[in-house]
């Protein structure tokens, strides 16, 4: 049993969302893109607070919306649980009573629901903040709660939008783990709204990456992370993309430039290059690497202990270095260097 | 007018008394009106406090004609709060969260008996609830009930004339409201009144006090709607403002220790929004 949804929504004569999504019982998909995309959109129609301009959402076998049929499940009938991007805890109920507030509204009397939400509450390991007003919670914890009020209705479909945003990054990084956990322990399905591709490769078994309403591309993180296929996952993935028609081992790139590859392809291409596979030089490189070209420093970005250098050349490249290299190439904007690559290191794939 | 003193304006603009990167020079023209409005709308207050006959100010408050009054005036405004309350809480919600086509048209409505004569309100509550009214004539053909003249007929008036301050104080409110939580407890599977009952309603709480303030306070100063609608009679819908009006042609000490009590009851009201719901974070 899973999730079928094709979604189309007309937000605007200048915007529409449209987005086919497929999910197993199990599973978690994360919907990726730039603020503005449509992921929002996207699961405001699935929770039932938003209906369909056009398509269908089915869950299990029940139809939640069909817009050519006229069915529309309201989000209160629907078996979905949401955490929203700042929580939105009720500021004037309780954490337990925030927790037990779905298992309320659906009728369960008042010393179960509490009883019920206390074991979440003790599930998040937050059981103590039991009788604290969500004001008095660090973020961290407001996000254990929220994930506690979706999840003790035992929603088949969870929803989460943009969950780990709103917290600082020590934070995030313990939160994700254990949202993590409490993923792989919810049998029902998933789908992660977030702009931070570590969010969506840790968290999510498979990617859609939405720009403009659209999905450009998708599959597992592995697959997007190796190859892929538009610049906004590259630069999410953080490699150098770019487009070319290939003859042999010769791509003969759109931006300008000759790349030499190790395998042999004919047509368009994509070709990935990780900032870490080219090496800079003082002088033009006369060793076994089979791409040199020169390029010109345009900027320089320190990226904890690698600083990350902008090239101008043909083609345009960025390329990770180590603090050192920038002292003894002497890089700083304007100057001029050689970049050397290595067939072996340039993937390339058919577009 | 000596030659020797330079002008005013000089004075303030040197730079050893400005502040950095801010104009102190307060303009004349601005300054002197603005006194005198602040004047203008203490002083007479402060003529009410001289004026007050202060060695027999307590015999008089607690004399049966200002209680009897005092008590009146405080249950019809308290009951006029509650009908506003019943009935214009549900109008602020529909007028903030439906999607009426005609919305902006009906808040204009409603905001009709604010800005009109309250004494014109009397009359059109007489025409319509009046014993030969539209709607009156029926309450005394089928119920053997009659408003005007009552005392239930002074907490109509004061409702009719008080309800825009709650409405708009409301609707205010649940427009600034952040409807996301609405959302929220829809996933949850909340119903929409149990939205609104435990949601929406404890969220907009502060908006609805300081409504009800407003709302209670305009009640208890109301004279034009209730003497039209609801005559002056003592002990049945004679209010305090009605009895300060009377009074004051009688026993103007006596309207003076009336319009003192209402102007304490006032402070009060004021004192008490600015410590409970003025300040944004009211627990």
């Amino acid at each position: 049993m899973s999730l079928h949804a094709q979604i189309a929504v007309e937000r605007s004569s200048r915007f529409t969302l449209e987005l086919d999504l497929v999910a197993e019982r199990g599973e978690t998909v994360a919907l990726l893109g730039p603020n503005g995309a449509g992921k929002s959109t996207g699961l405001r129609v699935l929770a039932g607070l938003l209906a369909l301009s056009k398509g269908r959402i089915e869950l299990d076998g029940l139809v939640l919306d069909d817009a050519a049929a006229g069915t529309f499940v309201p989000a209160e009938r629907r078996p979905v649980g949401m955490v929203f991007q700042d929580y939105l805890l009720f500021p004037h109920l309780s954490v337990l009573e925030n927790v037990a507030f779905g298992l309320r509204a659906r009728g369960m009397d008042r010393h179960d629901a509490r009883r019920r939400a206390g074991k979440w509450l003790e599930r998040v390991g937050i059981g103590q903040y039991a009788r604290t007003k969500p004001g008095r919670l660090s973020g961290g914890q407001a996000q254990r709660v929220a994930l506690a009020r979706a999840l003790v209705t035992d929603p088949r479909l969870l929803l989460l939008d943009e969950p780990l945003s709103a917290l600082d990054a020590t934070t995030r990084l313990e939160v994700r783990s254990e949202l993590r956990h409490h993923l792989v322990d919810f049998p029902g399905t998933t789908v992660l709204v977030t702009h931070d591709p570590l969010d969506a490769m840790v968290l999510a078994d498979r990617l859609l990456v939405i720009e403009d309403g659209q999905v450009v591309q998708q599959g597992t993180p592995t697959e997007i992370a190796h190859a892929p296929r538009t610049d906004y996952v590259a630069q999410l993935v953080g490699v150098n993309l770019y487009r070319g028609t290939s003859r042999g081992t010769a791509v003969e790139l759109a931006c300008g430039g000759t790349l030499t590859t190790s395998t042999a392809r004919d047509g368009d291409v994509f070709v990935a290059v990780a900032p870490t596979a080219v090496t800079l030089h003082r002088d033009q490189p006369h060793g076994s690497a089979r791409n040199t070209w020169p390029v010109q420093v345009r900027g320089l970005e320190g990226r904890g202990t690698t600083t990350r250098v902008q090239l101008t050349g043909r083609p345009d490249v960025l390329v990770d270095v180590t603090p050192a290299a920038v002292a003894d190439l002497d890089l700083t904007p304007g100057s001029s260097v050689w970049a050397s690559l290595k067939a072996t290191e340039i993937r390339s794939y058919p577009a | 007018m000596t030659a020797t003193r330079p002008p005013a304006s000089i004075t303030a603009a040197s730079p050893r008394r400005r502040r950095r990167g801010r104009r102190t020079g307060l303009p004349v023209a601005l300054v002197l009106p603005a006194v005198l409005g602040l004047a203008f709308l203490v002083v007479p207050l402060l003529g009410l406090v001289i004026a007050a006959p202060w060695d027999t100010l307590f015999a008089r408050i607690t004399s049966p004609t200002v209680l009897t009054a005092l008590q009146l005036s405080l249950t019809t405004a308290s009951l006029a709060t509650v009908v506003c309350l019943v009935l214009g809480i549900p109008l602020a919600w529909l007028l903030a969260r439906s999607d009426l086509p005609g919305s902006s048209f009906l808040r204009a409505l409603v905001t009709v008996p604010l800005v009109l004569p309250p004494v014109v309100g009397g009359v059109a509550l007489l025409l319509v609830l009046g014993r030969n009214g539209l709607i009156g004539q029926y309450l005394e053909a089928w119920f053997g009930f009659s408003l005007p003249f009552t005392t239930a007929g002074v907490v109509v008036a004061e409702a009719f004339v008080a309800m825009p301050f709650l409405v708009i104080a409301v609707d205010g409110a649940l427009r600034g409201a952040d409807r996301r939580f609405e959302d929220a407890a829809a996933t949850l599977g909340a119903s929409r009144w149990l939205i609104f009952r435990r949601v929406t309603l404890p969220m907009v709480a502060p908006g609805i006090a300081a409504g009800a303030v407003l709302c209670w306070a305009r009640a208890l100063g109301e004279f034009g709607a209730t003497i039209t609608f609801a005559g002056n009679f003592p002990g049945e819908t004679q209010t305090m403002p009605l009895a300060v009006y009377l009074a004051l042609e009688t026993d103007p000490e006596a309207a003076i220790v009336l319009s003192l009590v209402l102007l304490a009851v006032s402070i009060l009201v004021l004192a008490s929004m600015r410590d409970k719901w003025i300040s944004p974070n009211a627990a």
